[in-house]
């Protein structure tokens, strides 16, 4: 159990840098997650937390000690590898035992402990097995078995459940999530999948090029994101971008697209010039008294609601809307967006302008 | 994809176990012809056409471990009557055992070399390997490819340099000497061939030790070496191979107390005629260390052959 605080951690891998100084803090007890695309280096920033990897500069601070520099075996933390790395010359029962081992715990401790973790993932069965035969969500078990079994001050998962089927991924993330409800030690969890992210995580954070883009909430990211990256990267479809020049100031409430007003959150900042407005789809509503217009380019029936792809004369944007709403391609629309909503984003720096619907969040993040 | 496996016809079956055996009889046979002439009597051994059926006897194998002399029939009858069979045997060839031949020791000599060596051999390019598979080492891949060109040229062709140095360094003629030449010349192969295995082991089954709280050396030897236990068998057979058969540096550097088997062998038929089945029993003993260590690591080699070849 502990809080992990990261102070601007950077690394450098020769000319090439994977994180860029990167600062968070992870709350005693809390499942969060480090979510990004391939390459973004969120593995990098989990490894060098476990010790793994070495920072080329910054603080990593496990229950307030610094340990940026301490080798993994001194962290006392627990790593699930995306591979499980299950000791292949070693059955169930000595894969869980074997953190025990090296602290020289005595046998007979180690006997009741591992047999204490094997009830709770329930292996008690397979523990005498090779873990050669096994399925893929036995080694996923054991590999959890072997995390849990010293009781870590922290647990590192490496996009654990990426090696699983579809299918049984589901039934893995309730189980992972159910396990840390019961434990409640503080978990990192790598992934790419921004729905794991969300549906699993107290909290998230995005990166992307090795930059911490977002940091909180799953709602609040999802609701007001901080840059385009994050606001495209979460949310499927992602998030419509409606690029126009126009300028806001300080109180502003409406922007012009067009001949359109388009109301907006009161902002709080200015700028001018090339901007973009930002609208999830499910809040985009086909109304055709509105004046802002589009032309039905596509449909897509998802059960209760479909996707309709709209073209505008600032792009191409995707409304969710109920299944029941008529929809036809060719067909010409007015668009109404939920106001509230909103978010303003400044084109060159992809990053959000702050407004009294977003500052909540955008504040301290 | 569409790929399948089909079973093979019975004839395909039929013609590759018809060739696997004809294979195997031309490979077997030279083989079974020196274990065979180790048997027989120095009459039969050299009988045209050659003997396939004849009477067994121990008498090369007691003439390759014996030094003897030969008496007129008149000195013999006069010796007390012969103790052991053997004494017995070379009586009848109308000879003496006046001594031990040095066969067991050349034999001894080849063994603590052959192995001490493929010992060596392999801590050294273990280690090497694993530290060149593992981490950054500076100029790596100019090392590595250093390592290879050491094997680039027959190791005979550095003889005599080498000849020199041994003399200088009073290497000559010492277990040493040969132990360290041999190591050297295998060397390579066998940080090459290690780096392959190594290389195919995840560095998560480390990192999980690492952080499972152990040392960088601990996970080293509890878990990559159990993973690698293949790679090394096989590739200590190759090593153990070489120095084994190794001929020309052993004639050129050893003559008198680190003398090899193999230069030994050939210089039995200068002791009383021709004695091929003195020679013969001489080659099938040496045979046996490399066929035992062979059969006991041969489910690694097996798997060693074919390792990689499948990605899972």
């Amino acid at each position: 159990m502990a809080q992990i605080r990261i102070e601007s951690v950077r690394k450098e891998f020769g000319a090439f840098t994977a994180v860029q100084s990167s600062s968070f803090t992870i709350e005693d007890g809390e499942f969060f997650m480090l979510l990004g695309p391939s390459g973004c280096g969120k593995t990098t920033t989990l490894r060098m937390m476990a010790g793994l990897e070495l920072p080329t500069s910054g603080e990593i601070y496990i229950d307030g000690e610094e340990v940026g520099m301490k080798p993994a075996s001194q962290r006392d933390i627990a790593f699930v590898f995306q591979m499980f790395a299950l000791y292949p010359h070693m059955n169930v029962g000595k894969n869980i035992s074997y953190p025990l081992l090296s602290q020289g715990m005595p046998k007979a401790q180690v006997k009741e402990k591992v047999d204490e973790v094997a009830q709770i993932l329930g292996i008690t069965d397979i523990l005498k097995k090779p873990v050669g035969g096994l399925s893929g969500g036995d080694r996923q078990r054991v590999a959890l078995g072997r995390a849990i079994v010293r009781n870590p001050k922290a647990f590192f998962m490496d996009e654990p459940l990426g090696a699983l089927d579809a299918e049984f991924r589901e039934h893995m993330s309730e189980e992972l999530r159910a396990l840390h409800d019961r434990m409640g030690a503080t978990t990192v969890y790598v992934t790419h999948d921004q729905l794991e992210a969300m549906q699993m995580g107290d909290k998230i954070v995005v990166m992307n090029h090795g930059v911490v883009e977002q940091f909180g909430v799953p709602q609040d990211i999802y609701d007001w994101p901080a840059t385009m990256f994050v606001a495209s990267f979460i949310g499927s479809p992602a998030m419509n971008f409606l690029n126009f020049h126009g300028i806001v100031g300080t109180g502003t409430t409406a922007v012009k697209l067009a001949e359109s007003e388009i109301k907006v959150p009161e902002q709080l900042g200015g700028a001018r010039g090339d901007l973009v407005l930002g609208v999830r789809p499910e809040h985009v509503h086909l109304d055709d008294s509105a004046d802002y217009r589009g032309e039905v380019t596509a449909t897509e029936y998802l059960g209760t609601t479909q996707i309709v792809t709209l073209n505008t004369p600032h792009g191409e944007i995707k409304a969710r809307i109920p299944s029941s709403t008529r929809a036809e391609v060719g067909e010409n629309t007015g668009l109404r967006f939920d106001e509230r909503t909103i978010t303003v984003f400044e084109m060159e720096k992809g990053r959000a302008l702050l407004s009294a619907a977003n500052q909540g969040v955008l504040n301290h993040g | 994809m569409s790929f399948s496996v089909t079973e093979p016809s019975i004839r395909t079956k039929w013609f590759a176990g018809t060739a696997v055996v004809l294979y195997a009889v031309i490979t077997i046979l030279p083989l079974m012809w020196i274990i065979a002439t180790g048997f027989k009597s120095p009459a039969d051994s050299i009988a045209y056409p050659p003997k396939v059926v004849f009477e067994p006897t121990l008498e090369g194998y007691v003439n390759l471990f014996t030094q003897r002399t030969r008496l007129n029939q008149d000195d013999l009858d006069a010796l007390p009557p012969p103790e052991t069979w053997y004494d017995e045997m070379v009586r009848e060839q109308g000879q003496v055992i006046t001594g031990r031949s040095r066969y067991g020791e050349r034999f001894m000599n080849s063994i603590f070399i052959g192995f001490g060596s493929t010992f060596l051999c392999m801590v050294l390019g273990t280690a090497a390997a694993y530290a060149f598979s593992r981490f950054r080492v500076p100029l790596k891949n100019d090392l590595l490819f250093f390592i290879l060109s050491t094997r680039m040229m027959p190791p005979i062709a550095v003889a005599i340099p080498i000849f020199l140095m041994f003399r200088q360094l009073g290497l000559n003629d010492t277990h040493l000497g040969m132990i360290l030449l041999y190591t050297a010349v295998n060397l390579s192969l066998s940080v090459w061939l290690l780096k392959g295995f190594i290389d195919e082991i995840p560095v998560e089954y480390e990192e999980a030790a690492l952080i499972d709280g152990y040392t960088r050396f601990q996970a080293f030897y509890k878990v990559v070496l159990p993973q690698a236990a293949t790679g090394i068998a096989s590739t200590a057979i190759f090593c153990l191979i070489f120095a084994w058969n190794e001929y020309a540096f052993a004639v050129l550097l050893t003559s008198g107390t680190a003398q090899t088997a193999p230069p030994f062998i050939p210089t039995i038929i200068g002791v009383g005629g021709k004695d091929w089945p003195a020679v013969a029993a001489g080659a099938t003993i040496f045979l046996v260390p490399v066929m035992v260590f062979t059969i006991l690591l041969r489910k690694h080699l097996l798997r060693g052959i074919t390792f990689g070849a499948v990605r899972k």
